[in-house]
């Protein structure tokens, strides 16, 4: 069995809204190993962004321990943590969130220009994974000029500059139709595939998740229920 | 990567490009403005500079001060021929002269008005004058020991028609009621007031305007430069004796061009002072609508703070750029001023010239100045910019991202 690569205890995470506490994680238990592809599934406000939040390294826990590659990352500095998610880990959001006054290159430099990476390795690495999705042609074009499919490609590209270990994406397929998003699928599945990376997808379509090595079903702010998906 | 910064700073204020230039307005009004002051105040303590080394170092100037008496006493404190009599036989002193300046009703044909006569002496001490004040005589002849009712005038009476129309030599023009014939036109002295006056021999003056022994003030060639400042305190000395006044009360000043273009400087720097303080005012609004930009520039823009932090940015990158990005729309701001500034200098030197016709306002450029302004422009821009730039820094990646 492979080592675990990111690993949760007991996460808590507490909201204040107003007089009341919001409890989006109550107590979350999660163990990803390494080279995995996990998918996230669960209804809206089960916690399942909050949870991929913390994974990435995005938020810390009011409660409980994270692990990434062994480390407790619940206690770092949000720049600490800045650092980490820029070399571990590669985000695909569901807006796709690239820089609009970037183009398509710049947008996927910028992760490389935050760990110093030199400019003509950063513009040759970017070119290189600008071609793997496909989008070659399309380097000086800012984000309006491309549609939703190749703006995701953008982003997955983006995802993988500083070549991490996790893949986080976070409904990827939400705002694309059917066939682009089986087309980010695919990618996703690719990567994983043949580069080895580890993935955790949120969804709550069924049919994505089926493309998961595991599902883990979330409700309240904890797993109610994990399935392997056998292929 | 500071690089980088750079160019997303330059990024984002080329995207903004209407609100960048308002903002930026309001660092160049005030820089132009200070810019300007500066080298006008500069370019102006050089031209007096000039033209006290064309005056020399060898001379001393001794006036009256001015009698402020309590009423019934002298109140008007004069220098007479007889304190010009004890300062000739101080002793290392190569040659001594005095005038007086009298303001004059001038006619010529039908046209009349007011200018300043001064008187000539006779001898040596005409030559002194034309020394120190840079008379020198372009057309026509110099006045002569002989001459009587004989007047040179400032090269302002033949180009600029102070009288009606432009005079000629051999015309003949009415000062204070006696008429004069013009014999002689001065060539262009660069001060105002000289190339607008009338000079005639002194005895005449005297006659005409009934001023039989008041001096305004006498000029002073020392022998031996290096023994300039012993004289000046011989000279005093005596005046003290003669004039019978106590040290440091005395009625009369004896001061070296050194010791005038002092007290000249300290009026300059007040002034200068006080204006480039009113100018900084505009500095400091302009800089309030820098950071009143760039808070709005961190409201608009959370979203992107939180994609750079969700790739990697610390808050210490985000600081840097929405510094670098206030600091950059401080600096354009600064060169299109100091530009401006430098522009609006030379226009009031030109303008200063052929107007009012004098060389002592000049533009004054030097790349101190010029990087100088600059950079200030760019750390005004960069201090206004620390706040928003500390909020923008200190944003949650969460909150930042789920912002639309």
């Amino acid at each position: 069995m492979n080592k675990s690569i990111i690993k949760l205890e007991n996460v808590w995470k507490v909201y204040k809204m107003g007089d009341t506490d919001v409890k989006a994680l109550q107590g979350l238990g999660l163990d990803i190993k390494e080279g995995e592809f996990v998918a996230i599934m669960g209804p809206s406000g089960s916690g399942k962004s909050t949870a991929v939040n913390m994974i990435g390294c995005l938020d810390v826990p009011t409660k409980g321990k994270i692990f990434l590659d062994g480390h407790d990352i619940s206690k770092l500095s949000e720049s600490e943590l800045a650092q980490i998610r820029g070399r571990k880990i590669g985000f695909i959001f569901q807006q796709f969130n690239l820089i609009p006054t970037m183009t398509a290159l710049e947008n996927v430099m910028l992760p490389m220009i935050f760990q110093g990476v030199d400019e003509n390795k950063r513009i040759a690495r970017a070119i290189q994974l600008l071609e793997l999705v496909d989008l070659g042609e399309r380097i000086n074009h800012k984000p309006t000029e491309l549609s939703g499919g190749q703006q995701q490609r953008v982003a997955i590209a983006r995802a993988l500059a500083n070549n991490p270990e996790v893949i986080i994406a976070d409904e990827p397929t939400g705002n694309l139709d059917s066939k682009t998003g089986t087309n980010v699928l695919e990618f996703l599945e690719k990567l994983h595939r043949k580069e080895g990376k580890t993935i955790v997808m949120v969804t709550h379509d069924a049919n994505l998740s089926k493309i998961a090595e595991r599902t883990e079903f979330l409700k309240d702010g904890r797993i109610v229920k994990s399935l392997s998906n056998h292929r | 990567m500071l690089k980088d910064y750079f160019k997303f700073a330059f990024g984002s204020i080329s995207h903004r490009k209407l609100r960048s230039w308002l903002t930026m307005i309001g660092i160049f009004i005030g820089i132009a403005a200070v810019v300007a002051l500066i080298s006008l105040g500069q370019g102006f303590k050089q031209a007096i500079d000039k033209e006290f080394e064309k005056i020399g170092t060898d001379k001393l100037f001794i006036t009256a001060k001015g009698g402020f008496g309590p009423p019934g006493t002298n109140a008007v404190v004069q220098i007479t021929k007889e304190d010009l009599r004890v300062v000739r036989m101080a002793g290392g002193i190569e040659n001594a002269a005095g005038f007086l300046l009298e303001n004059s009703k001038v006619e010529f044909e039908d046209n009349v008005g007011f200018f300043q006569v001064q008187s000539i002496p006779k001898g040596e001490g005409r030559k002194l004058l034309a020394e120190t004040q840079s008379l020198i005589v372009k057309e026509g002849r110099d006045l002569r020991d002989n001459d009587r009712f004989s007047v040179v005038v400032g090269i302002n009476f033949v180009e600029k028609e102070l009288l009606g129309k432009n005079l000629r030599l051999r015309d003949r023009i009415k000062i204070n009621n006696k008429e004069f014939t013009i014999i002689g036109i001065l060539g262009k002295t660069g001060d105002p007031g000289r190339d607008n006056s009338l000079f005639i021999p002194e005895d005449i003056l005297r006659d005409v305007f009934s001023e039989p022994d008041k001096i305004d003030t006498i000029m002073v060639k020392v022998a031996n430069v290096a023994n300039i400042d012993t004289i000046a305190e011989k000279i005093k000395n005596d005046l003290r004796g003669f004039r019978n006044v106590k040290k440091d009360d005395e009625d009369f000043d004896v001061q070296t061009p050194e010791q005038l273009l002092g007290s000249f400087g300290d009026v300059i720097n007040i002034v200068q002072s006080v204006l480039i303080g009113i100018a900084a005012i505009s500095l400091l609004v302009g800089g309030i609508g820098i950071a009143n930009t760039m808070y709005t520039a961190v409201i608009e823009r959370t979203k992107e703070i939180g994609i750079m932090k969700s790739v990697g940015g610390r808050n210490r990158d985000i600081l840097l750029i929405f510094i670098i990005e206030s600091g950059m729309l401080g600096a354009i701001g600064g060169l299109i001023g100091v530009v401006l500034g430098f522009g609006l200098s030379y226009g009031v030197e030109l303008a200063a010239k052929n107007i009012i016709g004098t060389n002592l306002i000049e533009a004054y450029f030097s790349y101190y100045l010029f990087f100088g302004a600059l950079l200030f422009s760019f750390v005004i821009g960069a201090i206004f910019g620390v706040m928003p730039a500390k909020q923008a820094s200190s944003l949650q990646p969460v909150e930042a991202l789920r912002s639309k």
